[in-house]
């Protein structure tokens, strides 16, 4: 279980800094599927960094299992948003999934038994000697994917890993997302600004209100499981929910412009 | 089309130095000038003394030289750039200092080689290493400092430190400018080379060329000046096969995202 409990982020000084995050607390339960979903600018990628332990909070405690977080812990795992530079253009895709291996000290045989097994689970079991920039962007963030499954962690964080694709490919992308929470029982927390893709993936979704932020509103999902492109989309469940994350987030959108605070930078 | 285009070009490539050739034979040959000896005499002299007469007693120690100042450089250039890669104030504090003595024209140092270190080997190595080093130095800072963060940050999630870190991600994401700043110091190692043997010196390339030129041996010293071309194209072809394939990866993602 994931705790955060009275987090605030300020970057900068006290007096002049900008507060990012305000008095967070919220929980995740293992093997949950949880979607952080916000205004373009409100901190949902500070609250992922906080989380992976990239940033340490101004105030406030994370707690993985009761074990304070205060450095990147070896059960977290992070997809990033911009795959071709998170991922090492001068080594081969089976390398790139390897390569974080190095330090848990397994034996050829098991770390070559994960990277076959996690490239397999994403469809590029034909890919592992091709470099990253010889695939698609779609291919290069599966790859990345593949590199977070065979780290094994507990927890998978996925700061807006879909936001440079296309339509399709997202969509086929949310699916194999749901498909390996369940081959490899993983807690997902995956941040998005796209309402669909927050619904259709979670378990929960998480609406931040604007900066500083905070949980506007901490909404359960009730879909039936396994989840469809079509069928899900179209039930009444999904509109409904659709229209209820919609309505607050244009709400804090409209008091961010109110009150003229700009966009984080990226 | 491009077929052709190619084939006409290797052609010009072969042909315009042969024309060159040609024409420096008949301007040689023409002339009775006493500078300009005819061409077959300086090739006769080449060979007379480069195949294989002063290849122990010359050329090894050049190179040998060379090399030395040239390793040294790359070696501490490239350590040196990693740490001022990595700390920002030791950076600015440090860069005035870089530059000025990045700025100092380096035959100038040469009295100070010799009085400090002597007018053996090792004087011109020190030489040839303190000229080379600024380029690897500066290239790999800019490279290490340059890293993207989503790199950084990729190594900190899945604790990649230490060793794995500077082997496999940092030297790598900055081989590129590091190839560039070692691209930049080789002809500067040549150069060096070459004034250092003019200068109190026993052997070596320049050594010849200087003593050829002072007893008047025309065609000798212009042998050894055809031989320096000589080590500085096959010098550069090496180095430009060995960056090919070290930036293979380099080169593949940069015509792709083209």
């Amino acid at each position: 279980m994931l705790k955060l409990a009275g987090i605030s982020k300020r970057y900068g000084s006290a007096e002049t800094g900008t507060l990012a995050v305000k008095d967070l607390t919220f929980e995740i339960d293992d093997r949950e599927v949880v979607t952080i979903v916000g205004p373009s600018g409100c901190g949902k990628t500070t609250v992922l960094k906080l989380m992976a332990g990239l940033l340490r909070p101004t105030e406030g405690t994370i707690e993985l299992d009761g074990v304070p977080v205060t450095r990147p812990p070896e059960q977290i795992a992070l997809v990033f948003q911009d795959y071709s530079a998170s991922l090492y253009p001068w080594m081969k895709v089976a390398d790139n999934v390897a390569f974080p291996l190095r330090r848990k000290k397994l034996s050829r045989a098991d770390r070559d038994a994960r990277v076959s097994r996690a490239l397999s689970s994403v469809g590029l079991a034909d890919f592992a000697d091709r470099y990253p920039w010889q695939l698609s962007g779609g291919m290069q963030q599966r790859v990345a994917i593949a590199r977070g499954l065979a780290y094994q962690p507990r927890i998978l964080l996925m700061d807006e890993p879909f936001g440079a694709l296309d339509a399709q490919t997202r969509a086929d992308l949310e699916d194999l997302v749901l498909r390996v929470r369940e081959e490899f029982d993983v807690t997902i927390i995956f941040v998005t600004h796209d309402i669909d893709e927050s619904v259709y993936l979670a378990d929960r979704v998480l609406v931040m209100g604007p900066r500083p932020t905070f949980i506007d509103v901490d909404l359960a999902v009730d879909l039936p499981s396994p989840r469809d492109q079509i069928v899900t989309k179209d039930t009444p469940e999904f509109s409904h929910l659709r229209a209820e994350v919609y309505r607050r987030i244009k709400a804090s959108s409209l008091a961010m412009a109110a009150a003229g605070t700009a966009p984080e930078p990226h | 089309m491009t077929r052709r285009r190619s084939a006409l070009y290797i052609a010009a490539e072969v042909l315009t130095p042969l024309l060159i050739v040609i024409g420096v034979l008949i301007f040689t040959n023409g002339s009775a000038g006493f500078y300009f000896p005819p061409l077959q005499d300086v090739l006769v002299a080449f060979q007379r003394n480069w195949l294989f007469d002063r290849f122990g007693t010359d050329i090894l120690p050049s190179l040998g030289r060379l090399f030395a100042g040239y390793l040294i450089a790359v070696v501490l250039g490239v350590a040196l750039g990693v740490l001022l890669g990595h700390v920002r104030w030791l950076r600015r504090q440090m860069s005035p200092i870089i530059e000025f003595l990045r700025a100092i024209p380096p035959p100038a140092l040469l009295p100070f080689t010799i009085i400090a270190i002597g007018v053996d080997s090792s004087a011109k190595i020190a030489l040839i290493a303190f000229i080379c080093i600024w380029p690897v130095l500066l290239n790999t800072m800019d490279g290490i400092a340059g890293i993207e963060p989503t790199i950084k940050d990729t190594g900190i999630v899945y604790r990649i430190r230490g060793r794995d870190s500077l082997l496999f991600v940092e030297l790598r994401a900055a081989s590129p400018q590091i190839f560039a700043g070692m691209r930049t110091a080789l002809p500067l190692a040549l150069i060096l080379m070459v004034i250092s043997e003019m200068v109190a010196s026993t052997n070596g390339i320049g050594y010849f060329v200087i003593q050829s030129q002072r007893t008047f041996a025309i065609a000798d010293m212009w042998s050894g000046i055809v031989l320096l071309g000589v080590l500085g194209y096959l010098l550069n072809l090496i180095f430009t096969l060995i960056e090919r394939r070290a930036l293979s990866w380099y080169l593949g993602a940069r015509a792709t995202t083209r």
